[in-house]
């Protein structure tokens, strides 16, 4: 128990480290790629100072999430042996997809992206940088998918019993395109690119508010706005698609995710609330009927409720589900709000008026982090207690050689390398903010002057 | 096990998929753990900040053949994957936590000019790599004596410590003199100047280490661990691969003294496949041996993911390798030649 519990913890711990950086390295991506794309369209150099600023910053996310990842990697095999044998015939081909057809791709053109401004032709730079952003975005097509199998395990059949038991695959094309894998794909991607975008509107807003960079910092605020206003709508679609998925696929997941306890009544819908598990209810703010809404178009239809599952094939933690998820959908409707009312003043061409608005930027590249992490902890702690969704047990899974005190080791040491890491990776990149986008060879050329009359005259 | 490729069965075609891939990685991180090896014999600045850049755009991708070769291990034998990361726990943590203090200090070395933070950081990075190339050399010495697996493919093995044995002491040191001796050559090719004159050198010493190293522990494997000489007395025309490993290890010294690095780079490069090939051609069809009874010994076949799930991740090979192979190769060659510092380096 001792065992599993720490296995457990480690895993959250490291999985939960990792993933503040890939998503920033897909969403920067896909706004250096447009960058540069506008480079190399229109000449204007401004957006080569801002896409060579923004490789800078994507260098230090992207080396950190390749060594926090190579560690997810390994944990399989370290702290869930069981889990791996089981699932490595099914989950490994994902995997070794993900190295071959990704992760080779990303950091094969990384070395270009970062150093080759000087060594090859622009068209060529942009053709690495793109391949870097592609390759992220196949990395997280390999690790969903592998993810998604977990939840909605399909294309496989069980061979062998007991310890010996494992999935086998059957049929390839089926494990990649499981029942949840391509909506909860999407909603990974956008979840990327809202972080990515509401870390270039922060630095950016933060300059506006400081008077520095005025022209350069307009022109990436109205791209990343334009980024994270259509991505922070389309993420409602996909949310939307997600939580269908999981109302047919997992629906002791759906229960928790609402508190919905009764076997078969129509289900409500929080705003927000507290589950007492003990009593089995659930207080707070609800549409009645919403989530039987939300389900079936139809505020009276019933739904399945945690009470149709025998107590040990039910999340353990359903308060702790349900205030995860919650959190991640009202964030959701926060950056809605956010953007739709920026880029209404950017429609009455207002926008940079509004200091207030810019200074509530600054602060909000949290945000997106905050969803990103909470959604996936819902969607993990909502599937227990399978590890593989009606087939394997986390209590099964973990490795039965490895001690408690060795675990207990290394989630020390862990937690002393990401403390080191976090420490360092606010550091630099604070340092990087302070700098400003442009280097020392081209201070010269700086618009200064531009820039503080613009300040003086707003 | 009746369905085969060009007359070889499945898993032993992943089983040479594997090996090609854990030479690469050894061939290419062997490099770049060596040069950091070497990082505290550079005294100034200037030397360190050209050897790091020597590394500088490459080491990343070499870090991929890791995942790549991790993952392909998972696919293709998950069995083996569960209990070697398992019984090898500390080890690979620790390969983890040193892996990620060298890639912190790579990129942050760099970022600040005070003395003080640049030495800290040129400590972590030396130290990091020589640990790297020793922890895994220490793996690879568990795993050719063989560990202690029972029933369920369970690990029995107990206590802290118990991987650090005086074999894998051997086979890791072996390990962390062959990766400075192949990175001393690759800061050869890629660097000149007074650097250059000074790792002339510690290429002496380094070769010297490594023959010392290699000679003692191919010694010891032969007197103690006889198992790991079985199929080439079984098979004399095996003794073929041992007389070419010798050959080519012998051909570095020789094109050094000539002072053709790229030639005695390849060479080095070569053994150091060689070598590999020996240690796959001992273990073949065993992947790990039990030391508590044969029946428990893990091989090619009960530790291979289906036949359907192999023959699917060599379409994907067959789809991938090519692609990795023609980018790797445009990124070698747009960073070809001496080092040159600019404001894109480290």
């Amino acid at each position: 128990m001792e065992t599993e519990i720490l296995a457990r913890i480690q895993f959250a711990f490291t999985i939960a480290f990792h993933y503040i950086y890939p998503p920033l390295s897909i969403g920067l991506g896909l706004l250096m790629v447009i960058f540069e794309g506008l480079y190399i369209q229109t000449k204007n150099q401004l957006y080569h100072t801002l896409c060579r600023f923004w490789t800078k910053i994507f260098a230090l996310t992207f080396g950190i999430g390749v060594v926090t990842g190579i560690v997810m990697e390994f944990e399989f095999g370290t702290n869930w042996a069981v889990y791996s044998r089981y699932v490595g015939d099914v989950f490994g081909s994902a995997l070794a997809a993900e190295g071959i057809f990704a992760f080779a791709l990303e950091s094969g053109f990384l070395g270009i992206l970062l150093f080759g401004w000087n060594r090859v032709k622009p068209w060529v730079h942009f053709v690495s940088t793109v391949g870097v952003f592609l390759g992220s975005m196949f990395s997280a097509v390999w690790i969903v998918v592998a993810n998604s199998w977990q939840q909605t395990p399909a294309g496989f059949h069980i061979v062998g019993e007991g310890m010996q038991a494992r999935a086998e695959i059957t049929d390839f094309w089926a494990m990649v395109f499981n029942p949840s894998s391509v909506d909860r794909l999407t909603h990974v991607w956008i979840g990327a690119f809202l972080s990515g975008a509401f870390l270039v509107l922060s630095v950016h807003a933060y300059y506006l508010v400081k008077g520095r960079y005025i022209e350069i910092s307009q022109k990436a605020f109205k791209i990343a706005l334009l980024v994270a206003t259509v991505f922070s709508l389309s993420q409602l679609l996909t949310g939307h698609h997600s939580a269908d998925g999981v109302a047919k696929n997992q629906p002791a997941k759906l229960a928790a995710l609402e508190g919905h306890y009764p076997a078969n009544e129509k289900a409500d819908m929080y705003l927000f609330g507290w589950v007492d598990q003990k009593n089995e209810t659930v207080s707070g703010l609800k549409i009645p009927g919403g989530l039987s809404f939300l389900i079936h178009q139809d505020f009276d239809k019933p739904v399945v409720g945690l009470n149709a599952f025998k107590k040990e094939d039910r999340p353990g933690q359903v308060n702790a589900v349900f205030q995860f998820y919650h959190l991640m959908v009202s964030i959701g409707m926060l950056l809605i709000g956010m953007t739709l009312l920026a880029s209404f003043y950017w429609w009455r061409g207002k926008l940079f008026d509004q200091r207030w608005l810019l200074m509530l930027f600054v602060p909000s590249v949290i945000l997106p982090q905050i969803a990103n992490q909470v959604g996936w902890f819902a969607a993990e702690m909502g599937r227990q207690p399978w590890v593989v969704y009606g087939l394997l047990r986390t209590s099964q899974a973990f490795s039965q050689a490895v001690s408690a005190n060795q675990i207990l080791f290394s989630l020390i040491l862990f937690f002393l390398v990401y403390a080191l890491l976090l420490f360092l990776f606010l550091y630099l990149l604070n340092k990087k903010i302070k700098h400003g986008p442009y280097d020392e060879s081209e201070e010269e050329d700086r618009p200064m002057t531009k820039d503080i009359s613009d300040a003086i005259t707003g | 096990m009746t369905d085969k490729f060009i007359g070889i069965d499945f898993p032993t075609w992943w089983f040479l998929v594997v090996g090609g891939l854990f030479s690469g990685y050894a061939i290419l991180d062997g490099f770049d753990f060596g040069a950091g090896a070497w990082h505290l014999f550079f005294k100034k600045e200037q030397s360190r900040r050209l050897a790091l850049n020597a590394v500088g755009p490459v080491w990343d991708g070499n870090e991929v053949w890791l995942v790549i070769g991790g993952g392909a291990l998972f696919a293709g034998f998950p069995v083996l994957y569960a209990t070697l990361f398992s019984a090898m726990y500390i080890p690979f943590i620790l390969f983890l936590v040193f892996l990620i203090f060298r890639a912190v200090a790579i990129e942050f070395r760099g970022k600040e000019e005070m003395l003080w933070w640049r030495k800290m950081w040129d400590i972590c990075y030396s130290v990091s790599s020589i640990m790297l190339a020793f922890l895994l050399g220490v793996v690879l010495g568990n795993v050719l004596q063989g560990l202690a697996i029972g029933d369920d493919y369970l690990y029995q093995g107990a206590g802290f410590f118990e991987f650090l044995n005086p074999y894998a002491i051997m086979v890791g040191v072996t390990t962390l003199s062959l990766f400075m001796m192949h990175g001393a050559i690759y800061l050869l090719i890629k660097t000149e100047g007074k650097l250059f004159d000074k790792l002339e050198g510690l290429l002496k010493k380094a070769m010297i280490f490594f023959m010392i190293s290699f000679t003692i522990t191919s010694l010891y494997t032969l007197l103690y661990i006889p198992h790991l000489s079985d199929d080439f007395k079984a098979e004399p025309l095996l003794f073929i691969f041992p007389l070419l490993t010798f050959l080519s290890i012998a051909n570095v010294p020789r094109l050094a003294s000539k002072k053709r690095y790229k030639w005695a780079f390849f060479f080095s490069a070569l053994s150091i496949g060689f070598m590999l090939a020996l240690v796959a051609i001992e273990l073949y069809p065993t992947l790990l041996l039990s030391t508590v009874s044969e029946q428990y010994n893990i091989d090619i076949y009960n530790a291979a993911a289906s036949t359907k799930s192999l023959k699917i991740m060599m379409i994907i090979v067959a789809i991938g390798a090519p692609l990795v192979a023609s980018y790797t190769y445009f990124v070698y060659k747009t960073f070809s030649g001496k080092v040159v510092i600019d404001d894109a380096s480290y």
